[in-house]
């Protein structure tokens, strides 16, 4: 079906910004919309842990500190939530994952990224590795704000947003794909905001 | 009644027929749509709304659904948002008879059916109200014995959404407060200010039991009232919420 065209909508495109940088249906916004399904939790620091483990030949946990000592890398992205914002150039400090995955021997396919607070997404493991995603800790050279997932969130910017999961705690490697939280709620299980895959029968 | 299945109708375009539009507040306007074969929808859903122009120029916004799942027609409600590309489209250029593209229901999380139980409580901040209204319309067209409270937070008492059908659904199980942030009108007996823990305990959120808490509305009323919940003895768990945020919708 061909769109039906809305009478007298001129729409409003944004001179200031490259249309190959948006992806369909969405809009680009210069603030940074906060979405979650549940409160925001509080993680103290002193506590906070990240875990890799599952179908891992040894899991591996680093506290804080030892995630901080951690190589970092400086990306600057455009990122695209399924609610239709894209925000383009965010800038973010984190550790890769392939610098997480280094000494992990798995035969898995998949991964489950856990939250402090408990939401799940899910993501093959191809969808993380060769740089394309990230534990962040910084945004805008500060310290990640609870609201925005600090003390620590994914960073997966070519999937729509909220496979970036918030107060991220670990991730469990897979030889099977487990939905997560959206992913079991109506919305995509792999989320690529180019083919607009924002919900299950996309 | 037949069960409404949502999750099985995929999420194709539809293009709906607006029946009537019919002003809420100064700012926000909900639009009645007759969508055909509309699959049905829980309380607490949205649509989304696309809009194209010409030379096949796309715009798409989510907004929540208003309408109770019984409702013969799709009810959305949009707040007028100032140089918004979409919202002054919707309020102040379509008309009935116009047509307009959406799709839906989406969401399976924020959302509320009878047979869910309760009690309820439901906090809506501005046009945050908007989900909760379709579950407080669906409570009352099953007569469902769920007891309910619901705590609106508006600007002032103009800036209240639904306000003559809160006050007749009030009563019946449920409870209707209201707190007026910024000016209240003469001898004002509600609420003034921003929702705090004193508030909350009056409402009974002090004995949290098993009530189940839906909290919509921008993302300061959302954080600031979740966190008072769960200060108050509220599982995490238990408190779903839906924040939306100054965007140029």
């Amino acid at each position: 079906m061909s769109p039906l065209i809305s009478r007298g909508f001129g729409g409003r495109r944004r001179r200031d910004v490259d249309p190959s940088r948006i992806p369909p249906g969405q809009y680009v916004t210069d603030d940074f919309p906060v979405l979650s399904a549940g409160p925001t939790p509080t993680v103290d620091l002193d506590d906070w842990t990240f875990t890799i483990n599952g179908a891992v030949d040894e899991p591996a946990t680093w506290s804080w500190d030892e995630f901080q000592a951690l190589p970092n890398e400086q990306i600057t992205t455009d990122i695209h939530c399924v609610t239709k914002w894209s925000k383009l150039g965010t800038p973010w400090r984190g550790v890769s994952v392939d610098t997480l995955l280094e000494n992990v021997e798995t035969a898995a396919d998949f991964v489950l990224a856990s939250s402090y607070g408990g939401y799940t997404t899910n993501l093959p493991l191809a969808d993380v590795t060769d740089g394309q995603a990230w534990v962040a800790c910084e945004y805008d050279g500060q310290p990640l704000e609870p609201i925005h997932g600090g003390p620590a969130r994914m960073l997966v910017p070519h999937l729509y947003f909220w496979k970036s999961a918030k107060w991220v705690r670990g991730l469990q490697l897979l030889d099977h794909d487990e939905p997560g939280f959206w992913e079991t709620n109506g919305y995509h299980n792999h989320g690529d905001p180019w083919k607009e895959q924002r919900y299950w029968s996309d | 009644m037949e069960r409404l299945a949502p999750r099985r109708a995929p999420l194709t375009w539809r293009v709906s027929t607006l029946a009537e539009k019919r002003p809420e507040t100064q700012t926000a306007t909900t639009l009645v749509l007759n969508v055909p074969d509309w699959p049905g929808h829980l309380a607490g859903q949205h649509v989304d709304v696309r809009l194209t122009a010409e030379d096949g120029y796309q715009a798409e916004r989510s907004y929540s659904i208003a309408s109770s799942p019984e409702d013969p027609h799709l009810a959305i409600t949009i707040e007028r948002i100032e140089d918004g590309e979409v919202s002054p489209y919707l309020t102040d250029e379509l008309r009935p008879g116009d047509q307009l593209e959406l799709r839906g229901p989406i969401g399976l999380y924020f959302t509320w059916d009878t047979g869910d139980g309760g009690p309820l409580l439901l906090l809506g901040g501005g046009s945050g109200l908007v989900p909760l209204m379709a579950m407080l319309r669906h409570r009352a067209a099953v007569t469902s014995a769920v007891a309910a409270t619901v705590l609106v937070s508006a600007r002032g008492w103009d800036d209240v959404l639904y306000r003559d059908e809160l006050s007749s659904l009030d009563g019946d199980g449920l409870t209707v407060r209201y707190t007026l942030t910024r000016a209240q009108p003469p001898e004002w007996r509600g609420w003034s200010g921003r929702v705090n823990a004193e508030m909350l305990r009056e409402l009974g959120a002090d004995r949290a039991g098993n009530v189940r808490v839906f909290i919509c509305g921008p993302t300061g009323f959302v954080e600031h009232v979740a966190d008072l919940l769960v200060q108050l003895g509220h599982d995490p768990h238990a408190i779903k919420t839906e924040r939306f945020g100054p965007t140029g919708g």
